[in-house]
This record gives structure tokens, sequence and C-alpha cells, in this order.
């Protein structure tokens, strides 16, 4: 990775971290739009008791032991950005590989 | 627009799966071609992004909140099966780690987002790109519409999944979902537009679909979807 390519990354990841640490506390709690029209025309309630995998560790965005407020979402925040880059950057590199062996 | 467990049925379930497994098995195996030395880094820099902006939900009328999708960012960005592969990383992300979309409509949420929204809008925006001014303008302008356009069409896909599980009819799932996405589209959009804009501005060979030279659309379409 050349200089360049570096500091764009640099700057492109602290954005995301800005944005999912800081901002993400303000975001609108309203229901989204598929959440609002389950509602709206009754099938919301389909989902109630639905959900197959029940282990995610930091379930609604919100760390566990931060309580519901800003820091819990903003930890949340953190570890998602951290944990997706992570996780693209990583998955690209092995594919990447493949190709030069 | 991300689906719970419980929306969908087994059928509507299993050919949405299908159709995912196949686009992001196929993004697997372009990825060796594709992934370039910048677009490795690219490619984990924009999953991040489009995690981190999705948490942002913005207010849109009637007390519904809408966010960001980012499919069609990523396909501007990287083409249209490392767009779908990206999206697919972060909606597994969600669901595994935040219990965001549900486990069996992992498929469909990714055929939604990143193969509705990001392979199919691709190929739509090439043929916008091509009828538009070869400049800056004609560009970001395909890009707005298209960005619009792939979060409306995502959800009319949502509508129609509910619908063929007779969870909600389609005269009612397909107007309340897309006349509610046409605005939630509008914030997708301006945010688009300004994310390529300012990467244009920066390091405008980042931004894959983008022919700074202005040769004819079908030239640079072609070039594209061979890969490079």
């Amino acid at each position: 990775m050349d200089n360049n390519m570096k500091k764009f990354v640099f700057a492109a990841l602290v954005v995301s971290f800005v944005l999912a640490i800081l901002l993400s506390p303000f975001a609108s709690s309203s229901p989204d739009g598929l959440e609002k029209v389950a509602e709206d025309k009754g099938f919301l309630s389909k989902a109630e008791g639905a959900e197959v995998w029940e282990s995610s560790p930091i379930p609604d965005y919100a760390m566990p032991g931060l309580g519901e407020g800003a820091a819990a979402t903003g930890a949340a925040g953190l570890a998602g950005v951290a944990i997706t880059f992570a996780f693209g950057y990583g998955l690209a590199k092995l594919l990447k590989k493949k190709e030069v062996a | 627009m991300h689906i719970p467990d419980g929306f969908l049925d087994v059928k509507t379930l299993a050919a949405t799966a299908a159709m995912s497994a196949a686009a992001v098995g196929y993004g697997l195996k372009k990825a060796n071609e594709e992934l370039g030395d910048k677009q490795v880094p690219l490619l984990g820099v924009t999953a991040a992004f489009i995690f981190a902006a999705q948490m942002l939900n913005f207010p849109v009328a009637g007390g519904t909140s809408g966010h960001f999708l980012g499919a069609f960012l990523a396909a501007v960005l990287l083409g249209p099966w490392l767009s779908c592969l990206t999206i697919a990383v972060v909606l597994f992300i969600q669901m595994l780690i935040f219990a965001d979309g549900g486990l069996l409509a992992l498929g469909a949420n990714v055929f939604n987002m990143g193969v509705i929204g990001g392979i199919l809008i691709y190929y739509i925006f090439m043929v916008i790109k091509s009828s538009l001014p070869k400049s800056r303008f004609g560009f970001l302008s395909a890009v707005a519409v298209s960005s619009w356009l792939s979060v409306v069409i995502a959800s009319a896909a949502c509508a129609l999944e509910l619908a063929l599980s007779g969870t909600s009819p389609l005269n009612v799932a397909l107007p309340a979902m897309a006349g509610v996405h046409i605005l939630i589209g509008i914030g997708e959009a301006i945010i688009t537009t300004v994310v390529v804009g300012v990467v244009l501005n920066v390091r405008p060979d980042l931004v894959k679909t983008y022919d700074s030279e202005g040769i004819s659309g079908t030239k640079t379409a072609g070039g594209v979807v061979g890969g490079q």
C-alpha cells in the first residue's frame, strides 16, 4: 500500500469512527421504514420470539454494561467499525493472496 | 430495511438465499481478478464506513426513520461483485454481533441490499451514465439518481418477499414500503453523491466507475464489466 493510500484509508477510518462513536447517539430512534410498515400493517408481531440467533454479544447496538445511553451506543459503534474493517480487510487480503499463490 | 426472522416463509427464504449465495460466490471468485493492491484496504474501509453510516438513522415523515444503505456507493467504488461482497460482510456482522436482521433472513437481506441495491443498480447506473454528458456533473447526476433508485427498488423487492410469504399482501406492502423509501432514498442520494464527490477530489483513481478521460459510455461500461 502506497503512502497516499495509507493516508486515505486512515482518514476514511477516522470519519467512520467519528460517525459511529460520536454521532450515533444522536441518531433517530424512530422505527425504520420496514419496522414502521410492519407496525402499521399489523405484522410486526410475527418477528416476536422468532429470533433464530440469540447470542449476539452487542444486541441492538448497545454495549452491555453501559446502560442504554450515549456511552453504550458509542461503544457499540466503536466495536462495530473496528470489527467490520478487520473482517472486510482480512477477507479481501485472503482472497487476494489466493491469486498470488 | 433489515428483515428479522419471522417475516418470510421457507420458500422465499430459500429462493433469496440461493440467489444471494450465487452472487456472493461469484463475487468471491471474481475477487481474485478485481482486487488490486488498492482495493484490498478500500473494501475494508468501505465496509467500515457503511457500518458506521447505517447507525445514523435520520427522521423522515410520520414518525419513521431511515438510514444509509451504501450498496450502490460500494458499487461505484469497487464494482458490482465486490459491492455485493462488501454488503454481505456488513450484514453478516450486523446480524451476528448486533442482532440486526435475522439469521435465516440473511440471504433475503443480502439479496435486497447487495444483489438488487448493489449489482442490479450498478448495471442500471451504467445505462443512465452513458445517456448523460461525459462530465463530472453528468457522472454525479447518474450517481444521485441510481443511489435513490437502489433504496426504492430494494424496498420494493422486500415488499414482494413479504407478499410471497403471505405476511402482507402486495397491494398493501408495496405502496407502504416504496412510499417511505422514496423519502429515505433522498438521504441515500445526498450521502452517496457527497462521498463520491469527495473521493473524486482526493483519489479519483479509487472510483472504479469514473472515467476521467470522458471516453464514451459503452467503452467504459465494457471495460469495467470485463474487470481490470
